[in-house]
């Protein structure tokens, strides 16, 4: 049985699950161990200790250089890519009553993808890579409006929604294909990694911007919280309870395009975070979407940290993208946890 | 205590009217019962007192005003509505369910006070559910899952209650269960029940007004007695049938003739 | 118009589209030309040969695949009750693609014919371990569980497909276009063996349509009608391999007919799987001739991937489907 806490203080009062709140505690320590490991090892190797003397006073200039410019900046980046898409994918699922639910399937991704590789194909040469990621998230706020608009009919219900979004995906994967297969090959190359999802090279400014975007969503995505369970109940019940049933189905919809747009716009289009992490998180911990979000977050972040440090360090010299290794780490965790579920 | 009522409602779907121009009173305090064959609207009825359903003309009044003139929290701290076969969130504890309740009562500031505490205890002592509170609602048998959704709608703490064939898929121990409960927080808490039923004999055995929905309106309603005779069972459901007091609570009983006509 | 009529007429529509295939192109031939290449072939007469080689191969590759893409997804939905399953869902074309991949990379195999027999063993390997998968553990093939293991086993095959591609960067363009989904360069001497497979697969499909009936009413209707259910779904699992497998070997990931043939047919004709299923391998044909004709025009001279065209086309269908659901949807 779960030790709950009530905390009340003046007009405020919450529950508050011991048990969960030591779980997430334990997967902070996990996340923060695989950060200092992240940090450690790469083309250069350095102890977990060199590395915290590099952080906290100073040291050596050029390995100052590697773990505060090249490296961290990087893992950081990882990080909130894995973060938010987790969390995006988490609200989805609650949305969509369905397990296969993630930013993939409701044109995020795709829709991302499509733009992304336009501006690649068409706007790089002219304007330069810097408002990539602008392309991308309009392009992912573009294609959930169409599959909203598209499937509204007096309200969204989740099944339809899930159902255009698989058309509206797949006609965007199509048109993706279309300019890739006709565009040159330089084009193609890049178009391809940024495809997989990489966070290489990335330098102080990328983690920050997404860091500034995930902090401006993080305030709605804090009042919507306490909504998503009641959600999940049918509409007719959670009506009767007093929710605004479309207009929380909305914003919900909002917040998770903006978290996974974002995080694809910097990260490319790394597939399956969004889809594993909330199941592994939902296996840890019971309902109540604040826990689940927070699990999920650490989740996410540690799963593309160490899909990243494989890509950086197990075929050295190549630095692969981390798109690759995140479904090569996260799917047979996936598939223990589905063989060993009792249902 | 909040009075239900309709004004020259029209219901449609789709341009199919399903109920036209009904005007009706459903009393105060009171458990009421809407009978009526498959499909004749009786559930749409119910949705539309609920704020489901927008009137294609007309009104449902709550207590003076127009329903849909409110917000739908302040309907919600006056009328709860169990539907037809609900599904919960996966892996949901009794607790957890019933506390959903309390949402039209919560804020993002106030997400357990003391009030909710108590009238979730209450809930749960009223249905008896205080020694399967932790369990997850899955695993309960069809009687008690029922009796912990209607545990949820008492954490509401409404006037009035509406349910939608509370009592389909439960074996009749379970069915008789949940009506006596039903019952109990009608007589002790004065709070007015409204329900569809498909057992005519359980519905005038527990109600004390029945409304017979048919030809897209309220074809009779008043007292079991008055309503539940044998022309209209012949005319609502199309089924020869003989009504007699029953034995033990006096109440109508139908007994249907199908092909075997007692002499 | 009864359910045999709306079938003869799907046939007539394929036999149409057939001979449209066999006449358009990047050279537009005649129908009496077309019609004489069958009947007095001249060897000298390039429109002849044209009709006789690539474009019959192409034709009749097209119907193949469309046929048992479509039938393979109608079986898939039937399997995991889940109206969103298509061949993708079992990570075929993912499985196939990667083990294509990895031949021609690491043992550079470049001939298509080898391609053909690497997509179809990789297509039986994906769809083997997702069985395996979905069945441990628990009783009987428990949907949801088929599901996700499918999307799981896909995303990994994908995952290395891109790993390879990424480092080994030259094949990606040739690979990228078979990847897409494309029935050229491919000649019917090869092909044979694998429509051959296609043509018994269907067949036997239709063996089993009656069972899929009852085995849809529910597991438990089933068993007690006495049908051996989990014979029927390996039996099932089995003919989906070989469909899906032999489609993706001939035509590379064509992703849309599997999903969205089904649902119209099932709308639009009948859900008895007796007349859906031959319903869904002529449709399926006629879907994918009309793109691959399309595909070979619409951007002379160069060619665009079937796969683009039925999704490009298949999508707004499976949108308007979508959204007349009604009042489950």
């Amino acid at each position: 049985m779960d030790k709950l806490m009530t905390v009340r203080c003046g007009g405020f009062s919450r529950r508050i699950n011991l048990s969960t709140l030591l779980r997430l505690v334990l997967a902070l320590a996990l996340t923060l161990l695989v950060i200092l490991c992240s940090l450690s090892l790469g083309k250069v190797n350095l102890s977990p200790l060199a590395v915290l003397r590099i952080l906290f006073s100073s040291a050596d200039p050029s390995l100052t250089f590697i773990v505060e410019q090249l490296r961290f900046p990087r893992i950081f980046l990882a990080a909130l890519v894995g973060a938010a898409l987790s969390v995006s994918g988490l609200i989805l699922q609650s949305i969509i009553r369905n397990p296969l639910a993630s930013p993939d399937l409701l044109g995020i991704t795709s829709g991302a993808s499509a733009a992304a590789v336009l501006y690649l194909s068409f706007f790089s040469v002219a304007l330069g890579q810097q408002f990539l990621p602008v392309a991308a998230m309009l392009g992912a706020g573009l294609a959930t409006l169409a599959i909203y608009l598209l499937a509204w009919k007096q309200g969204a219900s989740p099944l339809r929604l899930v159902l255009i979004g698989v058309g509206v995906s797949a006609m965007l994967t199509a048109c993706t294909t279309f300019i890739l297969v006709f565009s040159p090959l330089t084009t193609t190359l890049s178009a391809y990694v940024w495809l997989t999802g990489s966070v290489y090279g990335a330098s102080w400014p990328e983690p920050l911007a997404l860091g500034g975007w995930l902090l401006g969503i993080c305030p709605l995505l804090v009042l919507l919280a306490r909504q998503v369970m009641v959600q999940q109940l049918d509409d007719s019940l959670a009506q009767g309870i007093g929710v605004r049933v479309q207009w929380l189905r909305a914003g919900l919809l909002l917040v998770s395009v903006a978290l996974a747009g974002a995080a694809i716009a910097w990260g490319g289009a790394i597939a399956f975070v969004g889809l594993i992490a909330p199941h592994i998180a939902k296996r840890l911990i019971g309902p109540g979407f604040g826990g689940q979000a927070a699990m999920a977050a650490l989740i996410g972040a540690t799963l593309v940290m160490l899909a990243d440090l494989a890509g950086r360090t197990l075929f050295l010299p190549l630095d692969l993208p981390a798109g690759i290794f995140v479904a090569v780490l996260g799917t047979p965790f996936f598939l223990y946890l589905l063989i060993k579920q009792r249902h | 205590m909040p009075s239900i009522a309709s004004r020259s409602l029209t219901l449609s779907y789709q341009r199919q009217v399903i109920i036209d121009e009904l005007d009706m009173q459903l009393p105060k305090g009171k458990i009421s019962v809407l009978i009526g064959s498959n499909g004749c609207g009786k559930s749409t009825l119910l949705k539309s007192f609920a704020r489901l359903l927008k009137p294609t003309h007309g009104s449902v009044i709550l207590d003076g005003v127009d329903i849909h003139q409110k917000s739908t929290a302040a309907v919600a701290r006056e009328l709860a509505i169990l539907p037809q076969m609900p599904s919960a969130p996966e892996g949901i504890s009794v607790r957890q369910l019933v506390s959903l309740g309390r949402y039209p009562y919560q804020s993002w500031m106030q997400q357990w006070s003391v009030e909710d505490e108590a009238m979730v205890k209450q809930a749960l002592a009223q249905t008896g559910l205080e020694i399967l509170a932790d369990r997850p609602v899955d695993a309960l048998s069809g009687g008690q899952r029922q009796r912990a959704w209607i545990a949820m709608t008492l954490a509401q703490d409404t006037g009035i209650v509406l349910l939608d064939e509370p009592t389909t898929f439960l074996d009749l121990a379970h069915q008789i269960e949940v009506l006596d409960l039903l019952r109990d927080l009608n007589r002790r808490e004065n709070k007015t029940i409204i329900m569809v039923l498909h057992d005519l004999n359980l519905a005038c055995r527990y109600a004390d007004h029945m409304v017979a929905v048919h030809e897209r309106t309220a074809f009779a309603q008043g007292r079991p007695e008055e309503v539940l005779t044998e022309s209209l069972v012949k005319t609502v459901f199309d089924l020869n049938c003989r009504i007699i007091p029953d034995p033990f609570f006096g109440t109508p009983m139908c007994i249907p003739f199908g092909r075997d006509v007692p002499q | 118009m009864s359910n045999g009529l709306k079938l003869g007429c799907a046939a007539l529509a394929l036999l149409l589209c057939s001979l449209l295939s066999l006449a358009v192109g990047a050279t537009w031939i005649p129908l009496s030309q077309v019609a004489a290449a069958f009947v007095h072939p001249d060897a000298s007469s390039i429109s002849h040969v044209l009709v006789t080689s690539t474009r019959l191969s192409r034709t009749l590759m097209a119907i193949a695949v469309g046929a048992s893409l479509a039938v393979a997804g109608a079986l898939m939905q039937a399997l995991t009750r889940n109206p969103l399953a298509s061949p993708g869902l079992f990570g075929i074309n993912a499985g196939a693609s990667f083990f294509i991949i990895l031949f021609s990379s690491v043992f550079s195999l470049s001939s298509a014919d080898a391609w053909l027999w690497c997509a179809f063993i990789g297509a039986a390997v994906a769809g083997c371990l997702v069985w395996l998968i979905g069945n441990m553990g628990q009783g009987s093939l428990n949907p949801l569980r088929i599901v996700l293991a499918g999307a799981a086993i896909a995303a990994l095959f994908s995952a290395f497909s891109q790993a390879l591609l990424v480092v080994n960067q030259d094949g990606l363009d040739t690979v990228l276009f078979w990847l897409a989904g494309s029935l050229s360069e491919r000649s019917l001497s090869v092909a044979a063996p694998l429509l051959v497979c296609s043509l018994f697969a269907l067949l036997g499909t239709l063996l089993l349509a009656g069972q899929l009936n009852v085995l849809n009413a529910g597991e438990e209707i089933a068993t007690g009608l006495g049908q051996r259910t989990g014979l029927i779904r390996i039996a099932m699992s089995v003919l989906i391999v070989c469909l899906a497998g032999s489609a993706v070997a001939l035509a590379g990931s064509i992703g849309f007919v599997g999903l969205l043939v089904p649902h119209m047919v099932r709308k639009g004709l009948s859900i008895d799987h007796r007349w859906l299923l031959p319903g869904c391998a002529l449709t399926g044909a006629v879907l994918l001739l009309l793109a691959d004709t399309l595909a070979r025009v619409v951007m002379l001279p160069q060619e665009v991937p079937v796969g683009v065209m039925t999704a490009l086309f298949g999508a707004p269908f499976f949108i308007i489907l979508a959204r007349r659901g009604g009042r489950h949807g």
